[in-house]
């Protein structure tokens, strides 16, 4: 029952902090892209409550000056947070054109959350927008492997016989390659410089079709012992095609199996493209994604001054935990049924 | 001996199958190195077509297959144009580096996690046990990158250790105690990168290999028959847990060496991630190929010497070929 509970939560965290990064233009109060060189890597902005007049009900901020040595609040003027601000316009779920976003400040403060980049981009939307890229590209990537695996476990574990032994033993090959360094080296030969939608199919198909060997191979066993089961050989016997029995009797037991790989998959296939994004052979700018957000802090003096900047290095690390104490569970959930 | 001889020959229809796979994939590459060359009005089509012929790309393909097999056999792995040199000879002083990171760093895991595993599995759901493996899934659920980046701000902004290559400047001039401290400094971040990696996936296989011994029934028929603790656990217990945690280390190595490309580039580390990363980027296909090539071979020698381990440990295997004999 705990289990159970625990289980459910953590469903739920996930939907939503994928719901947020779904409708990240609604929450994000920036366009992920406006620079604004004034603010070049200006802290966080902080919340006030208390001015010069006593203390307000409802928070306000200050807009920041550049000063001789970094930046400063300009406390003349208190500039109220509000909810439902009117901003920069974006296109919701790419259809709907808005401009209002989840909360804002009015100019001439700059709400960010999470402080600003080189550009003075706001990092806050930026995660937001980055995470969409991210997440996208971890699930894509998962379908494209458990597709891939589906057909070749499954042809490998019903035909048998040489069929059998030439999937399993490329299956081998590709297990022999160590993950990382033939994912860089497929990457290799593939056009770097391509415009970031096409960056995107690219690494995802790479990522994607890179990891079929060890689902594949796990499929093929429960497909290669489904197939003996008594009722799919009367099945059999009373005519039933390949493609019913395939269909009718022996997929949906693979079932079992894909649903807790892909809870494992998701997880490392985000920390594949963030990687990749990081070594600037992913996802390039200005198209924010949590890898190449991370890459500007390979710079030993990035790195010392601006800590903001390792936000998306705490996304990542939330979103992968879920994933993983999700696979957990769904094994332990498993195993005691 | 014919289980080893099986495995020989495994190895080496494997790597002769990755050989083919990674030069497969030069070939189906669109561009090429003297791509750039072509938009160069300067250079000539005709010197780019005598380069060309020069380093053998207007050959056919099976031909220029065999010709890195020959230059794979004799240790040069294919021709750097970049460089205008055999990738060898650069590979190897890159390869040597990576080794001695991996190779430190796959000692300290399994010396670190086989008896933290062994510890939670004989002290199941007390305390130890729960932290131990509260702690291992944190560490396999962090992304490696995130533990790459977090450790080096760490490192950088306190000054804890040496960041940034192999050794220091005037490392020549060093005394050997002092070479030895400042190669030990250096490799301080990287080692912890990979051990905090590693750790947790070791730690939590030995945990369940253990814990299948200590449930199964003649476990529970020695424990009643008053065999004490420790002896159960050290002579009864870990002799038969030790095979499925010695058929982890190929996919531990399989990690291992893609942690480490990610680390060596993060601290600057000289082994063969920079090299690759490099490569990649300035379009040096047979660096990248040779560069790969090599980590399936660490790879395949590792897997082989998990066999070789097998069978010192498994009786079950030596005995097997005797019966074959």
């Amino acid at each position: 029952m705990r289990n159970k509970t625990a289980m459910c939560v953590l469903m739920i965290a996930l939907v939503l902090v994928h719901l947020a990064l779904l409708f990240a233009g609604f929450f994000a109060p920036y366009d992920p892209a406006a620079q604004n060189r004034d603010l070049s890597y200006a802290p966080p902005t902080r919340i006030h409550f208390v001015g010069s007049t006593g203390f307000h009900w409802g928070p306000f901020t200050y807009g920041m000056v550049k000063d001789f040595d970094g930046y400063r609040e300009d406390q003349s003027q208190q500039i109220p947070l509000r909810l439902f601000a009117k901003g920069d316009s974006y296109t919701l779920l790419w259809v709907f054109h808005c401009k209002t976003h989840f909360f804002g400040a009015d100019r001439p403060a700059r709400l960010q959350l999470f402080g600003a980049d080189a550009y003075g981009r706001d990092e806050f939307s930026r995660l937001l927008y980055g995470g969409q890229i991210s997440l996208a590209a971890g699930l894509v990537a998962t379908l494209i492997t458990l597709a891939v695996a589906t057909i070749i476990g499954t042809v490998s574990g019903y035909y048998g016989k040489w069929i059998d032994e030439m999937l399993m033993g490329s299956a081998e090959l590709f297990l022999a390659l160590p993950w990382f360094y033939f994912l860089v080296g497929v990457r290799a030969f593939l056009p770097l410089h391509v415009s970031p939608k096409e960056t995107f199919l690219l690494l995802i198909i790479v990522i994607g079709v890179i990891g079929w060997a060890r689902p594949a191979r796990l499929i093929r066993g429960i497909v290669l012992s489904a197939r003996t089961r008594n009722y799919v050989v009367a099945a059999r016997a009373f005519g039933g095609s390949d493609f019913y029995l395939l269909r009718r009797h022996i997929l949906p037991e693979t079932f079992a199996v894909l649903i807790p790989q892909a809870t494992l998959l998701i997880p490392q296939y985000i920390a594949a493209e963030a990687t990749l994004s990081f070594f600037g052979l992913g996802i390039s700018e200005p198209v924010p994604s949590w890898g190449n957000m991370l890459s500007t802090l390979q710079q030993y003096n990035v790195l010392v001054s601006y800590s903001w900047l390792l936000a998306p290095a705490g996304a990542l690390v939330i979103t992968s935990v879920m994933y993983w104490r999700l696979a957990d569970r769904l094994h332990y959930w498993l195993q005691s049924h | 001996m014919r289980f080893l001889l099986r495995r020989l020959l495994r190895a080496l229809l494997m790597l002769l199958g990755v050989s083919l796979l990674c030069f497969a994939f030069t070939q189906m590459a669109p561009g090429s190195f003297f791509d750039e060359m072509r938009l160069n009005p300067q250079i000539s089509p005709e010197t780019i077509a005598t380069l060309r012929a020069h380093y053998g790309l207007n050959r056919p393909v099976p031909i220029r297959y065999a010709h890195w097999m020959l230059s794979l056999a004799k240790g040069d792995f294919g021709y750097c144009i970049a460089y205008n040199s055999p990738v060898g000879p650069l590979l190897w002083t890159r390869a040597k580096n990576t080794l001695l990171l991996t190779a430190t760093a796959t000692i300290l895991t399994w010396l670190i996690a086989v008896p933290l595993g062994v510890w939670s599995a004989s002290s199941r759901r007390r305390l130890a046990d729960r932290f131990i493996g509260a702690s291992s899934s944190l560490m396999i659920s962090v992304p490696e990158i995130v533990v790459a980046v977090a450790l080096l701000a760490v490192a950088v902004r306190w000054r804890l250790v040496l960041v940034g290559g192999m050794v220091s400047l005037g490392f020549d001039d060093l005394s050997l105690w002092g070479k030895v401290r400042d190669l030990f400094l250096h490799m301080l971040l990287p080692i912890s990168i990979l051990l905090l990696g590693g750790i947790g996936v070791v730690e939590r296989h030995v945990r369940a290999s253990v814990s299948e011994i200590l449930d199964t029934p003649y476990m529970n028929a020695a424990r009643s028959l008053g065999i004490g603790r420790m002896r159960l656990l050290f002579r009864h217990a870990l002799p038969v847990a030790a095979n499925p945690v010695i058929s982890l280390f190929g996919f531990f190595l399989a990690g291992l060496l893609g942690a480490s490309l990610l680390v060596e580039v993060v601290t600057g580390w000289p082994g063969l991630g920079p090299l690759i990363l490099e490569a990649t980027l300035s379009r040096d296909l047979y660096v990248v190929i040779a560069a790969t090539m090599l980590s399936a071979i660490l790879m395949i020698a590792g897997n082989f010497l998990a066999d070789l381990l097998l069978i010192a440990s498994d009786p079950r295997i030596r005995d097997g070929e005797a019966h074959a004999q």
